[in-house]
């Protein structure tokens, strides 16, 4: 079920995690990105943990709203805006309620991922961190998402050639990396299931 | 009254940008946001947020650099009350011709029919 109170957890969880790989996610994002992604989350989620800290949030919603507006504002690259419309998709999916059960927070995330889609005009295949939220949303209907499967997800991105975002500029040459939005998402996740959102 | 935005991952091309383009549109209202705080790469939502509202305009002519800045420019046109069509042409080139066709008043049409061979995203 999920509270206030473990979305906070998850969400702490999600940023020390970003901010502890910022350099191997950056490291990712060099060969066929800018290499800043790891940079750009990490401070756009160390604002996220100050902001939440110096205003705690009253409600589920609140929580998802400053970190929606902290992702836009501080993280600079497209995953600010990316992210930002997948936290203010869930938001309505809320739709104002305390507690979520599983199947719930399955159809908030679909709601978050149909948002990043629209917004990045992405579909599943090009490489993008669609490519991790697709699968995973599925194996969390079906309780089936494990660390294991995470980790097999992310890497099932690296044979992929992009065809959105920087990475795609480089056509074949995209094909052997992991795809870091991925990487990050991969965290996203993972956090999700440490922090006992779905027990 | 219609006016031009100027976006860049980079400060100095978005200054530059806008500095070239005046050099043809005296009267127009040129609004740009560049780069992050502390000279970094990459565009800001608060930044561009304020570029088109403290635009004197009310229609607005978008031009950006790459493609996350249309990114965060789509989720502010969201949140926008003023008419604003993002360019996805060559920066320099469109935002010049835009500006040279708003100084001497032409209609949309004619506008976006000079943009349309600069069409690159």
């Amino acid at each position: 079920m999920l509270t206030k109170d473990n979305a906070l957890v998850w969400m702490a969880t999600f940023s020390q995690e970003v901010i502890a790989n910022k350099e191997f996610l950056s490291e990712l994002d060099s060969p066929i990105g800018d290499g800043d992604h790891g940079f750009n989350m990490a401070r756009g989620l160390t604002e996220t943990q100050l902001a939440l800290e110096a205003t705690p949030p009253a409600t589920l919603t609140d929580v998802f709203k400053t970190v929606a507006m902290q992702l836009l504002s501080k993280v600079g690259g497209a995953s600010g805006p990316l992210y930002s419309s997948a936290f203010l998709a869930m938001i309505k999916a809320i739709d104002n309620k305390d507690t979520l059960t599983n199947e719930e927070v399955a159809d908030m995330l679909q709601a978050g991922l149909e948002s990043v889609m629209m917004r990045g005009k992405a579909v599943v295949g090009e490489k993008t961190m669609i490519d991790l939220w697709t699968p995973a949303v599925l194996a969390l209907r079906e309780g089936s998402l494990t660390n294991d499967l995470i980790d097999t997800l992310v890497e099932a991105t690296a044979p992929l050639k992009a065809t959105k975002g920087r990475a795609s500029y480089l056509g074949d040459r995209s094909i052997g990396h992991v795809d870091p939005g991925s990487y990050s998402s991969g965290i996203f996740f993972k956090a999700l299931l440490s922090s006992g959102v779905l027990e | 009254m219609r006016g031009i935005v100027i976006i860049s991952h980079a400060k100095e091309i978005a200054v530059g940008v806008k500095a070239l383009i005046e050099e043809v549109a005296k009267d127009v209202p040129i609004t740009l946001a560049g780069g992050l705080d502390g000279g970094l790469i990459g565009t800001s939502f608060d930044d561009i947020q304020q570029a088109i509202e403290s635009n004197e305009a009310d229609e607005l002519f978008v031009f950006y650099d790459l493609g996350s800045a249309k990114l965060n420019v789509d989720m502010v046109i969201e949140l926008s009350q003023k008419t604003i069509t993002v360019c996805d042409v060559a920066l320099v080139e469109g935002a010049y011709i835009a500006a040279a066709l708003l100084q001497t008043d032409v209609d949309n049409d004619v506008i976006f029919a000079n943009l349309e061979p600069l069409n690159i995203k």
